[in-house]
């Protein structure tokens, strides 16, 4: 079989995720193509994604236009050089999630998201109703294209692979952007913190925060511990933190080897993004919060006592 | 400008599902059905355009059993002008549900559609992006806000790194995210109301063949996931420490 990943980076660097595609790639078949696209500065990302171990070939798409590039222009191509793959991966993220299913459609293919698990070349294990179901499918496609949950999926080594890299164009030679959508600006919050869905251990605040001042308590303790910070939904509809923190069904999905939870109740939504977490720890004032049925050390105790205490334990 | 916003019933959000003991699928007898959320936001932003006049008409449309009427008449009730139900009893993939809703665009030639971002069930996020692709439209996933400005759409998406901000050419298909808006609630007033706006019922079939209906993925079996065994409770954060560090070894 001939597997295709679609990395996801950032213009400097592959996102972890990705050496976990291509772990999930290592599935099908002993190695499998990656594929980078990005603007001028993907050249030093495919120089690293030729390193890759499983990586037989990087293709580039290097150019300016690209830097932004949107589904609907990069769809195509992407659709394009499938015709040489029996399957198509990319490692869940919002990269994946706004481009996969959009190639599938153009090769009139059912895309399988969020997979858990490759039981065969054509038998998936995916998660339904936030994880409160795993179902086993099997596809009728002749190509398969997937989107791969990253913590589902030991990561390859990034170092000690040798991939040939090839410079791609495209048959119709378009460009990243097209009239139908044109990039605008990006509003990031830069952090010193680890990436959320790449950190060994994570604090998350809830609702019980009471306010984004408050979160100051929470990364006191992240950053004794190295941690990343994340929310629920709720502390970031409030305001609290931005959008990027929320984990969830509809957030991002996390399984550090510690996850703790501060202020937050355990609704099946938020559990559905941190409940593969080695340990969980929860810290709450309500005896009965259904997050210490999962949790494996539970303290009921008031946040604004126990954070300042825990923050004060961790001192060398 | 018309626009059609595509909703699906689906278990409420809030019920705990029960996986069926024949690992078929789950639990849905004497079970609450609700608009899938997301749906509810779309549907809610549809309506917040018409109310400042830049959409015209509102069309929902869902896709599925007779019972979507039920969902169809909760869509009318806050604001939608009328309803389509195609009507199919069999299960519908994101793919056949976005040909299906291709279909419908080319009947009523709405300038946007408007969808969730994903459906609670079966958790997809696919149909925006197929639709886009089949009608070859630009696509808006995962808006927080939107705002037309003459042929354009400026959306903000959650990305994530962020935000990002993107300027889509009219028609698209957008999906609404969680903080697009907050959803009102029907006021029993137009809930009555609601009876009487127009719902039409068609079939798949009059739509699409019945291969392109048909499902690409078999459900071998529906299980439930391995269980997390219960923890312990810590009396003090200096025990919670010391058990993080001694015995789970994670500090
Ligand atoms: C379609 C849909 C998608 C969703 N997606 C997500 C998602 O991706 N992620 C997500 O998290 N949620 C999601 N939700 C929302 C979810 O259902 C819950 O509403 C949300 O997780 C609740 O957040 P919370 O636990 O912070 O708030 P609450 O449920 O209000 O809980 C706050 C907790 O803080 C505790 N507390 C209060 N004060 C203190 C104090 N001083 N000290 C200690 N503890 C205190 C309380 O006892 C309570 O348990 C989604 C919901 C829907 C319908
Ligand atoms: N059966 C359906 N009928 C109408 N709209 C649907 C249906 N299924 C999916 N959709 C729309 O597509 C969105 C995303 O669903 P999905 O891609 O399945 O996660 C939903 O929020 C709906 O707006």
């Amino acid at each position: 079989m001939r597997v295709l990943v679609l990395a996801d980076h950032d213009g400097e660097s592959l996102k972890p995720a990705t050496l976990s595609a291509v772990a999930a790639a290592g599935k099908f078949a002993a190695t499998c193509d990656l594929l980078v696209m990005g603007g001028e500065s993907s050249r030093a990302v495919a120089d690293l994604a030729a390193r890759v171990m499983g990586v037989a070939k990087v293709r580039l798409v290097c150019a300016e236009s690209w830097q932004h590039a949107s589904a609907e222009a990069a769809a195509p191509f992407v659709a394009e050089l499938a015709a040489d793959y029996d399957a198509v991966l990319a490692p869940v993220g919002s990269f994946a999630k706004n481009l996969l299913p959009r190639v599938a459609a153009l090769l009139d293919v059912q895309p399988i998201t969020e997979v858990l698990e490759i039981v065969a070349a054509d038998t998936f294990v995916r998660p339904l109703y936030a994880g409160n179901a795993l179902a086993t499918v099997r596809s009728r496609d002749a190509k398969k294209l997937l989107t791969v949950r990253a913590t589902s999926f030991e990561a390859v080594a990034s170092e000690g692979g040798s991939a040939t890299l090839e410079e791609v164009a495209s048959q119709a030679g378009q460009a990243g952007e097209s009239d139908l959508s044109s990039w605008t600006a990006d509003e990031v919050s830069k952090s010193e913190r680890p990436e959320l869905t790449n950190a060994r251990i994570v604090i998350s605040g809830g609702r019980g925060m009471q306010s984004g001042e408050h979160f100051a308590l929470l990364e006191s303790v992240a950053d004794k511990l190295g941690a990343a910070v994340g929310a629920s939904r709720a502390a970031v509809d409030a305001g609290y933190v931005p959008n990027e923190y929320q984990v969830g069904q509809t957030g991002k999905v996390v399984a550090p080897d510690l996850y703790i939870a501060v202020g937050i109740s355990g609704a099946i939504q938020h559990l559905a993004g941190m409940k593969d977490s080695k340990v969980i720890a929860a810290i709450n004032n309500d005896p009965d919060a259904p997050i210490f049925q999962v949790a494996d050390y539970g303290l009921v105790a008031d946040l604004f006592e126990a954070l300042p205490a825990l923050s004060k334990a961790l001192d060398p | 400008m018309k626009v059609l916003v595509g909703v699906k019933r689906v278990i409420d959000a809030y019920v705990k599902v029960r996986v069926r003991g024949d690992g078929t699928g789950v639990e849905t007898d004497n079970v609450k059905m609700s608009m899938n959320p997301f749906c509810e936001i779309a549907v809610e932003e549809a309506v917040r355009l018409k109310e400042a006049g830049t959409a015209s008409e509102l069309v929902a449309v869902s896709c599925g059993p007779a019972a979507n009427q039920e969902t169809l008449r909760t869509a009318l009730a806050v604001g939608c002008d009328r309803a389509i139900l195609v009507q199919h009893d069999g299960a519908l993939e994101p793919l056949a549900v976005a040909k299906i809703l291709a279909a419908l665009v080319e009947r009523e030639s709405p300038r946007l559609v408007l969808l969730g971002k994903q459906a609670v069930d079966n958790d997809f996020n696919s149909t925006t992006q197929i639709l886009a692709a089949r009608l070859g439209w630009s696509q808006g996933c995962f808006t927080s806000s939107l705002e037309v400005e003459g042929d354009k759409l400026l959306v903000a998406r959650e990305v994530d790194a962020g935000i990002e901000k993107r300027s889509l050419s009219l028609p698209s298909v957008v999906s609404a995210d969680l903080r697009l808006n907050t959803p009102r609630y029907a006021s029993l007033p137009n809930i009555m109301k609601a009876r009487s706006k127009p719902l039409e019922t068609i079939t798949a079939t009059d739509l699409l063949s019945e291969s392109d209906l048909a499902p690409r993925l078999e459900i071998l079996k529906v299980e439930e996931p391995p269980a997390r065994k219960a923890g312990v409770k810590v009396q003090s954060v200096e025990e919670l420490v010391a058990k993080l560090k001694d015995e789970a070894e994670v500090l």
